[in-house]
Protein backbone atom coordinates (compact mmCIF):
# COMPACT_ATOMS: atom_id res chain seq x y z
CA UNK A 1 0.00 0.00 0.00
CA UNK A 2 1.54 3.42 -0.79
CA UNK A 3 0.73 6.42 1.60
CA UNK A 4 1.07 9.88 0.65
CA UNK A 5 1.58 12.12 4.12
CA UNK A 6 1.18 15.80 3.40
CA UNK A 7 3.67 18.40 5.17
CA UNK A 8 2.56 21.84 5.66
CA UNK A 9 4.39 24.32 7.55
CA UNK A 10 4.38 23.74 11.05
CA UNK A 11 3.04 20.25 10.81
CA UNK A 12 5.00 17.94 13.36
CA UNK A 13 3.81 14.65 13.14
CA UNK A 14 5.07 14.18 9.57
CA UNK A 15 7.50 11.92 10.67
CA UNK A 16 5.46 10.00 13.23
CA UNK A 17 3.53 9.36 11.07
CA UNK A 18 5.85 7.74 8.30
CA UNK A 19 7.11 5.76 10.85
CA UNK A 20 3.60 4.28 11.72
CA UNK A 21 2.78 3.64 8.60
CA UNK A 22 5.94 1.91 7.40
CA UNK A 23 5.88 -0.02 10.44
CA UNK A 24 2.40 -2.13 9.44
CA UNK A 25 4.26 -2.09 6.13
CA UNK A 26 2.82 0.47 3.86
CA UNK A 27 5.30 2.56 1.26
CA UNK A 28 5.46 5.68 2.52
CA UNK A 29 6.38 9.38 0.72
CA UNK A 30 5.88 13.03 1.77
CA UNK A 31 4.57 15.45 -0.15
CA UNK A 32 4.59 19.13 0.53
CA UNK A 33 2.06 21.34 0.83
CA UNK A 34 2.83 23.54 -2.83
CA UNK A 35 3.47 20.42 -4.77
CA UNK A 36 0.58 19.39 -7.30
CA UNK A 37 0.94 15.30 -7.50
CA UNK A 38 -0.15 13.38 -4.74
CA UNK A 39 2.57 10.40 -6.28
CA UNK A 40 -0.53 7.78 -6.85
CA UNK A 41 -1.34 6.85 -3.29
CA UNK A 42 -3.92 4.07 -1.77
CA UNK A 43 -4.11 6.69 1.05
CA UNK A 44 -3.26 10.14 1.96
CA UNK A 45 -3.09 11.24 5.65
CA UNK A 46 -3.17 14.56 6.75
CA UNK A 47 -1.08 14.91 9.89
CA UNK A 48 -1.02 16.70 13.30
CA UNK A 49 0.59 19.78 14.10
CA UNK A 50 0.58 23.53 13.78
CA UNK A 51 -0.46 24.17 10.20
CA UNK A 52 0.27 27.76 9.46
CA UNK A 53 0.75 28.62 13.18
CA UNK A 54 -2.94 28.22 13.48
CA UNK A 55 -3.65 31.28 12.12
CA UNK A 56 -7.04 32.41 11.90
CA UNK A 57 -8.53 29.20 12.79
CA UNK A 58 -6.94 25.45 12.99
CA UNK A 59 -6.98 24.28 9.69
CA UNK A 60 -8.16 27.83 8.10
CA UNK A 61 -5.27 28.78 5.85
CA UNK A 62 -3.90 25.34 5.03
CA UNK A 63 -7.07 25.15 3.36
CA UNK A 64 -5.91 26.79 -0.03
CA UNK A 65 -2.18 25.30 -0.19
CA UNK A 66 -1.86 23.99 -3.91
CA UNK A 67 -2.14 19.93 -2.46
CA UNK A 68 -5.22 20.75 -0.85
CA UNK A 69 -6.87 20.91 -4.33
CA UNK A 70 -5.65 17.42 -5.51
CA UNK A 71 -6.79 16.46 -2.01
CA UNK A 72 -9.87 17.09 -2.31
CA UNK A 73 -10.07 16.10 -6.10
CA UNK A 74 -8.07 12.82 -4.49
CA UNK A 75 -11.23 12.24 -2.42
CA UNK A 76 -14.13 13.27 -4.25
CA UNK A 77 -12.99 10.39 -7.11
CA UNK A 78 -13.52 8.55 -3.62
CA UNK A 79 -9.59 7.86 -2.43
CA UNK A 80 -9.14 7.10 0.90
CA UNK A 81 -7.96 10.76 3.27
CA UNK A 82 -7.26 10.08 7.02
CA UNK A 83 -7.06 13.43 8.96
CA UNK A 84 -5.32 13.36 12.86
CA UNK A 85 -5.48 15.85 14.59
CA UNK A 86 -4.56 19.31 12.91
CA UNK A 87 -5.29 17.01 10.05
CA UNK A 88 -8.60 16.21 10.91
CA UNK A 89 -9.16 20.08 11.40
CA UNK A 90 -7.83 20.68 7.96
CA UNK A 91 -10.51 18.52 6.27
CA UNK A 92 -13.25 20.44 8.28
CA UNK A 93 -12.14 24.02 7.20
CA UNK A 94 -12.11 22.13 3.31
CA UNK A 95 -16.24 20.90 4.21
CA UNK A 96 -14.76 17.53 3.40
CA UNK A 97 -15.66 16.60 6.92
CA UNK A 98 -18.92 18.07 8.33
CA UNK A 99 -19.14 20.31 11.07
CA UNK A 100 -16.09 22.98 12.97
CA UNK A 101 -13.69 22.73 15.70
CA UNK A 102 -13.79 25.48 19.00
CA UNK A 103 -11.38 25.73 22.02
CA UNK A 104 -11.57 23.00 24.64
CA UNK A 105 -14.37 23.87 27.06
CA UNK A 106 -11.70 24.25 29.88
CA UNK A 107 -9.11 26.11 27.65
CA UNK A 108 -6.60 23.67 28.13
CA UNK A 109 -4.34 22.11 25.78
CA UNK A 110 -4.99 18.64 26.91
CA UNK A 111 -2.05 15.63 26.11
CA UNK A 112 -2.48 12.58 27.53
CA UNK A 113 -3.87 8.82 26.83
CA UNK A 114 -7.58 8.43 26.70
CA UNK A 115 -9.85 5.96 26.29
CA UNK A 116 -11.91 5.59 23.18
CA UNK A 117 -15.05 3.77 22.36
CA UNK A 118 -15.40 2.47 18.62
CA UNK A 119 -19.60 3.38 17.81
CA UNK A 120 -19.38 2.35 14.03
CA UNK A 121 -16.60 -0.14 12.26
CA UNK A 122 -18.88 -0.30 8.60
CA UNK A 123 -15.68 1.15 7.22
CA UNK A 124 -12.09 0.55 6.15
CA UNK A 125 -10.45 2.63 8.90
CA UNK A 126 -11.88 0.42 11.63
CA UNK A 127 -13.35 -2.36 10.51
CA UNK A 128 -10.62 -4.44 12.78
CA UNK A 129 -12.32 -3.34 15.70
CA UNK A 130 -15.57 -4.55 17.24
CA UNK A 131 -18.50 -1.67 18.14
CA UNK A 132 -18.18 -1.19 21.44
CA UNK A 133 -14.35 -1.93 21.63
CA UNK A 134 -12.35 0.59 24.06
CA UNK A 135 -8.55 1.67 22.43
CA UNK A 136 -6.16 3.28 24.40
CA UNK A 137 -4.69 6.38 22.50
CA UNK A 138 -2.96 9.98 22.96
CA UNK A 139 -4.55 13.20 22.55
CA UNK A 140 -2.68 16.40 22.26
CA UNK A 141 -5.07 19.39 21.37
CA UNK A 142 -6.36 22.51 22.26
CA UNK A 143 -8.99 22.73 20.04
CA UNK A 144 -10.56 19.42 20.03
CA UNK A 145 -14.46 20.58 20.89
CA UNK A 146 -16.13 19.40 17.89
CA UNK A 147 -19.58 21.28 16.63
CA UNK A 148 -21.79 20.31 14.07
CA UNK A 149 -25.81 21.43 14.22
CA UNK A 150 -28.35 19.01 15.41
CA UNK A 151 -30.22 17.62 11.70
CA UNK A 152 -26.44 16.94 10.43
CA UNK A 153 -25.56 15.26 13.55
CA UNK A 154 -28.80 13.15 13.41
CA UNK A 155 -27.45 12.49 9.56
CA UNK A 156 -24.33 11.38 10.96
CA UNK A 157 -25.67 8.95 12.84
CA UNK A 158 -28.44 7.63 11.15
CA UNK A 159 -25.30 6.87 8.11
CA UNK A 160 -22.89 5.72 10.62
CA UNK A 161 -20.86 8.65 10.52
CA UNK A 162 -20.08 8.58 14.08
CA UNK A 163 -16.82 6.09 14.52
CA UNK A 164 -15.26 7.15 17.87
CA UNK A 165 -16.47 8.96 20.78
CA UNK A 166 -14.52 9.66 24.29
CA UNK A 167 -15.13 7.36 26.99
CA UNK A 168 -13.00 6.07 30.10
CA UNK A 169 -11.65 2.60 30.62
CA UNK A 170 -15.13 0.86 31.11
CA UNK A 171 -16.19 2.29 27.97
CA UNK A 172 -18.84 5.15 30.02
CA UNK A 173 -18.87 8.60 28.30
CA UNK A 174 -16.24 10.96 29.43
CA UNK A 175 -15.51 13.92 27.37
CA UNK A 176 -12.27 15.66 27.53
CA UNK A 177 -13.11 19.00 25.93
CA UNK A 178 -16.68 19.40 25.65
CA UNK A 179 -16.40 17.78 22.23
CA UNK A 180 -20.66 17.30 21.03
CA UNK A 181 -21.70 13.80 22.13
CA UNK A 182 -18.13 13.17 23.33
CA UNK A 183 -16.95 12.69 19.55
CA UNK A 184 -13.26 11.60 18.77
CA UNK A 185 -13.64 10.30 15.09
CA UNK A 186 -16.16 11.08 12.06
CA UNK A 187 -15.88 10.54 8.47
CA UNK A 188 -17.85 11.52 5.30
CA UNK A 189 -21.00 10.03 3.93
CA UNK A 190 -19.19 7.94 1.23
CA UNK A 191 -16.45 6.62 4.50
CA UNK A 192 -13.60 7.57 2.14
CA UNK A 193 -12.33 10.24 4.48
CA UNK A 194 -11.79 9.75 7.85
CA UNK A 195 -10.59 12.67 10.73
CA UNK A 196 -9.87 11.90 14.43
CA UNK A 197 -8.45 14.34 17.32
CA UNK A 198 -6.15 11.10 18.54
CA UNK A 199 -3.30 10.11 17.58
CA UNK A 200 -3.13 6.62 16.65
CA UNK A 201 0.53 7.43 15.48
CA UNK A 202 1.41 7.52 18.74
CA UNK A 203 0.11 4.06 19.90
CA UNK A 204 2.26 1.94 17.67
CA UNK A 205 4.53 0.19 20.29
CA UNK A 206 3.42 -1.47 24.09
CA UNK A 207 6.84 -0.10 25.20
CA UNK A 208 6.15 3.48 24.76
CA UNK A 209 2.94 3.47 26.32
CA UNK A 210 0.39 1.29 24.20
CA UNK A 211 0.12 -0.53 20.64
CA UNK A 212 -4.08 0.13 20.55
CA UNK A 213 -3.03 2.03 17.27
CA UNK A 214 -1.59 -0.68 15.26
CA UNK A 215 -4.85 -1.96 14.60
CA UNK A 216 -6.69 0.71 13.57
CA UNK A 217 -4.52 1.98 11.08
CA UNK A 218 -3.78 -1.46 9.61
CA UNK A 219 -7.55 -1.01 8.62
CA UNK A 220 -6.17 0.47 5.61
CA UNK A 221 -3.76 -2.03 4.38
CA UNK A 222 -6.85 -4.87 3.41
CA UNK B 1 -11.06 52.50 2.95
CA UNK B 2 -10.61 50.54 5.80
CA UNK B 3 -13.69 47.52 6.55
CA UNK B 4 -13.88 45.65 10.14
CA UNK B 5 -14.70 42.16 10.01
CA UNK B 6 -16.33 41.13 13.48
CA UNK B 7 -16.37 37.33 13.98
CA UNK B 8 -18.03 35.80 16.88
CA UNK B 9 -18.76 32.40 17.78
CA UNK B 10 -22.68 31.83 17.21
CA UNK B 11 -24.94 32.02 20.04
CA UNK B 12 -26.02 28.37 20.54
CA UNK B 13 -22.10 27.84 20.82
CA UNK B 14 -20.82 27.49 24.43
CA UNK B 15 -17.49 30.05 24.31
CA UNK B 16 -14.76 28.87 26.81
CA UNK B 17 -12.69 32.64 26.74
CA UNK B 18 -15.80 34.44 27.08
CA UNK B 19 -16.87 32.73 30.29
CA UNK B 20 -13.25 33.04 31.88
CA UNK B 21 -13.04 36.33 30.88
CA UNK B 22 -16.34 36.68 32.81
CA UNK B 23 -15.34 34.57 35.86
CA UNK B 24 -12.20 36.87 35.86
CA UNK B 25 -14.22 40.10 35.68
CA UNK B 26 -16.52 38.85 38.89
CA UNK B 27 -13.90 37.98 40.87
CA UNK B 28 -12.58 41.84 40.13
CA UNK B 29 -15.53 42.92 42.05
CA UNK B 30 -17.63 43.54 37.77
CA UNK B 31 -20.89 42.03 39.28
CA UNK B 32 -23.04 44.21 36.83
CA UNK B 33 -22.03 42.09 33.65
CA UNK B 34 -24.15 39.04 32.74
CA UNK B 35 -21.98 37.44 30.13
CA UNK B 36 -18.78 37.77 28.21
CA UNK B 37 -18.55 36.88 24.43
CA UNK B 38 -14.60 37.02 22.89
CA UNK B 39 -14.73 37.45 18.88
CA UNK B 40 -11.97 39.02 16.45
CA UNK B 41 -11.70 41.95 14.51
CA UNK B 42 -10.26 41.59 11.11
CA UNK B 43 -9.58 45.05 9.43
CA UNK B 44 -9.32 45.39 6.16
CA UNK B 45 -7.83 47.97 4.04
CA UNK B 46 -9.27 47.91 0.92
CA UNK B 47 -8.45 49.73 -2.04
CA UNK B 48 -11.53 51.45 -3.21
CA UNK B 49 -13.81 54.69 -2.18
CA UNK B 50 -17.13 53.26 -2.89
CA UNK B 51 -18.57 51.88 0.18
CA UNK B 52 -21.01 49.62 -1.24
CA UNK B 53 -18.16 47.88 -2.74
CA UNK B 54 -16.25 47.60 -0.15
CA UNK B 55 -18.78 45.93 1.94
CA UNK B 56 -19.33 43.44 -0.92
CA UNK B 57 -15.70 42.51 -1.11
CA UNK B 58 -15.39 42.43 2.78
CA UNK B 59 -18.42 40.12 2.88
CA UNK B 60 -16.89 37.65 -0.28
CA UNK B 61 -13.85 37.51 2.39
CA UNK B 62 -15.59 36.55 5.21
CA UNK B 63 -17.51 34.06 3.92
CA UNK B 64 -14.63 32.71 1.95
CA UNK B 65 -11.96 32.42 4.69
CA UNK B 66 -12.84 34.57 7.85
CA UNK B 67 -15.27 32.96 9.65
CA UNK B 68 -16.32 29.89 9.73
CA UNK B 69 -20.37 29.60 8.69
CA UNK B 70 -20.75 26.29 11.23
CA UNK B 71 -19.64 28.22 14.11
CA UNK B 72 -19.12 31.28 13.68
CA UNK B 73 -20.75 34.95 12.97
CA UNK B 74 -19.94 37.97 11.44
CA UNK B 75 -20.77 41.61 10.97
CA UNK B 76 -19.44 44.33 8.83
CA UNK B 77 -18.48 47.87 9.73
CA UNK B 78 -17.04 50.50 7.53
CA UNK B 79 -15.10 52.46 9.87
Amino acid sequence: MKVSVIVFPGTNCDRDTKWAFEKIGAEVEFVWHNEHDLKNPDLVVLPGGFSYGDYLRSGAIARFSPIMQEVKDFANKGGYVLGICNGFQILLESHLLPGGMTRNENLHFISKFHHLKVIDNNNRFLQNLNIGEIVNIPIAHAEGNYKVDEDTLKKMYDNGQVILKYCDENGNELNPNGSVDSIAGICNENKNVFGLMPHPERAMESLLGGSDGVKMIEGFMK
Amino acid sequence: MIVAVNVHLKKGVLDPQGKAVHHALETLGFKDINGVRVGKQILLDIDTEDKEKAIELAKKAADELLANPVIENYEIEVK
